[in-house]
């Protein structure tokens, strides 16, 4: 557990010095001056519905990254939130392990969550747990593979055509 | 007709990849769903359970849904106004398709729309037919080249979209951009502002039956983009607002182009209003159609324009400032009802708004240097080049290798013509980006359509696709 670096003099601080309090097993950091939260997979959803109710309760952006070889994880998923009465954004990250990547869905907090966690699944494979619809969205439903994992080739994609029945 | 055959005849011929377990009866539809979806991924089809479904497989609109996904559908996970059981899949019900070839979809967007008579019950949204894996193409690119790939996103208004790429790149760099660098951004973003928001209203027009609109909306607008095309030597794609300032200075005359537009604009504004604020025509199409309250808004990341249209005066340039904006005046301004008749309005005042913002800009233009003077980022002078080793040096190693960028993550917002058209840049210290995610304004507002269909008049579908202004350049990317 590490002290708040925020000052909870600001209405910005405030909010997030009451997170770091509840929450004791989140890191938080202020890299370029956004302020960050590191969470365990487990922990986000309660995370992310207290900041909700904290003042950020706009959903921003959901997304993830491919670190390829990282010892606490290969895959991350960051979300950002937006408090628009404090003007500030906040930043969760996730890392998520590369075997068999689950985040538990955030639909249940923000509905907002749902193109973005479908479009995650789909071009990076992640599993959001507790989705209610967890499709593809970009890709079509027979296409292979996550194509923004970084071990995804580039370049060698067979074009994609489906074979119509009773064709000769 | 007969059955198709079997693939999987018996034991002897195992499938190579383990098949789901069949769903009992009575599962959940979305177990079903998923099945289907593995089905199509383990690439063996077996015949009798896809033949529910059409060619789109998992991601069909199903004539019975599970009740989260349903209340998705109807557009009411926020409020809870909605009887699960009204309608949905019942047998006075129907699903029709609109796209995505409909000219009124904008582009390639396709909706899948459950009907109860002329009532829409439940909407989907069902994209991706755009999608040409930019974000994929800008990890190949270097930062150099991103700008170029980035501008083709949104691509009605480009140059947020090569600004807010070179704020992030700018951010993780920690460089500054002269006062003249800032301000042209500033006078080219706002009169690409305008003409977005000329093409939103001739094709809001055109939608709900105001044909005019269309001609006048093109007519001012080309005004602009000639403009455009003048500066950048481009009508579109301008790849102009690069990392480190801008690629060229402003050409000479430009004061009086600038000043041709901001006489000729404003009048046009001005016969639009005359034309539809009192019309009853356009009245009776718009006020009370594709309503969404800020709530449910800000639930779904719906910025921009519409969520203004409800009530709340929230802009990225007054919140978090850039490109030295916060020195200039302007105002928001904002609806109540949240209606496509106050996004129409919103975004006609929009309009005048960002004129001013380009009047201050062009008045106050400041002279210097119109990139940064960081020879790292910049590339040397053409005349340098024959006299300086280090200048030939500089030029080949930034446009060959490029620069490299130290490494973090920044996200960086800018509040282009349809909301917050965000950026999340992962540099792991080289000279291409890790990972670029673009939160398109339009992604968050197509999501949030069935919100606004829910329980309106099927007619009054492509006004409210329309007020959505959704560009699926930058929805699919």
């Amino acid at each position: 557990m590490s002290e708040s670096p925020f000052d909870p003099g600001t209405p910005m601080g405030a909010v997030l010095a009451g997170l770091a309090e509840r929450f004791p097993a989140v890191e938080f950091s202020a890299p370029l001056g956004d302020p960050v939260a590191r969470v365990a997979p487990d922990g986000l959803v309660a995370l992310a519905a207290a900041a909700r109710d904290a003042g950020c309760n706009t959903f921003i952006d959901l997304c993830a990254v491919d670190y390829l070889a990282r010892p606490e994880g290969r895959f991350e998923v960051v979300v950002h939130l937006l408090s628009m009465e404090a003007r500030f954004r906040l930043r969760l990250r996730v890392a998520v392990p590369g075997d068999d990547p689950r985040v538990p869905s955030l639909t249940g907090v923000f509905p907002g969550a749902n193109f973005y966690e479908r479009e995650a699944y789909d071009l990076f494979g992640i599993r959001f747990d507790g989705h209610p619809d967890l499709t593809r969205l970009l890709l079509p439903d027979d296409w292979e593979g996550h194509p923004l994992r970084k071990d995804h080739p580039v370049g060698s994609v067979p074009v994609q055509f489906r074979a119509v029945e009773g064709a000769p | 007709m007969s059955n198709p055959p079997d693939i999987v005849t018996g034991d002897t011929e195992a499938p190579a990849l383990a098949l789901p377990a069949p769903s009992p009866p009575g599962a959940p539809v979305d177990e079903a769903r998923r099945r289907v979806h593995e089905l199509w991924l383990s690439g063996t089809e077996a015949p009798g359970d896809l033949g529910r479904f059409t060619s789109e497989g998992a991601q069909e609109m199903l004539a019975e849904e599970a009740p989260p996904i349903l209340a998705a559908q109807m557009g009411s996970l926020v409020g809870d106004d909605y009887a699960a059981e009204a309608g949905a899949g019942s047998e006075e019900t129907q699903i029709i398709n609109m796209g995505p070839q409909h000219p009124a979809t904008h582009g390639v967007l396709r909706l899948q729309i459950e009907l109860e008579g002329e009532i829409i019950r439940r909407a989907k949204p069902i994209i991706g037919y755009l999608h040409t894996g930019m974000e994929k193409t800008a990890e190949a690119l270097t930062y150099v080249q991103g700008a170029t790939n980035v501008t083709r996103m949104d691509y009605m208004s480009p140059f947020f979209n090569e600004l807010c790429y070179s704020l992030a790149v700018e951010r993780l760099l920690g460089i500054e951009v002269p006062p003249r660098a800032q301000a042209i951004r500033v006078l080219m973003t706002e009169l690409n502002r305008v003409a977005s928001h000329l093409l939103w209203i001739a094709t809001q027009g055109l939608d709900v039956g105001a044909l005019s609109m269309m001609l006048y909306g093109w007519r001012e607008r080309e005004l602009l983009l000639g403009f455009f095309e003048k500066v950048t030597g481009l009508r579109m794609n301008h790849d102009y607002i690069r990392p480190g300032g801008v690629a060229a200075d402003l050409p000479d005359g430009w004061e009086d182009d600038v000043a041709d537009i901001l006489a000729k604009v404003p009048p046009g504004l001005d016969d639009y209003a005359a034309l539809l604020d009192a019309n009853p025509i356009f009245k009776e199409r718009t006020v009370g159609v594709g309503v969404i309250t800020a709530e449910e808004c800000r639930a779904f990341g719906v910025t921009g324009p519409i969520l203004r249209a409800t009530g709340v005066a929230w802009d990225t340039r007054r919140a978090f400032p850039y490109s030295g904006i916060e020195k200039y005046r302007f105002d928001i301004p904002i609806g109540s009802a949240g209606d496509v008749y106050d996004r129409y309005r919103v975004r006609m005042e929009e309009m005048r708004q960002s004129l001013r913002l380009a009047e201050q800009a062009a008045a106050a233009m400041p002279r210097g240097d119109y990139r940064s003077d960081d020879l790292k980022v910049t590339p040397p002078p053409r005349a340098r080049l024959d006299q300086s080793m280090e200048a030939l040096i500089h030029h080949f190693k930034l446009f060959t290798e490029g620069f490299k960028v130290p490494p973090g993550e920044v996200y960086q917002a800018v509040e282009s013509p349809r909301g917050e058209l965000g950026m999340y840049l992962v540099s792991r210290g080289g000279a291409k980006p890790w990972r670029l995610h673009v939160r398109g304004p339009s992604f968050a507002a197509v999501q949030a359509l069935p919100v606004m269909l829910a329980d309106t008049l099927v007619a009054d579908t492509v006004a409210t696709v329309a007020s959505a202004d959704p560009v699926l350049g930058d929805v699919d990317r």
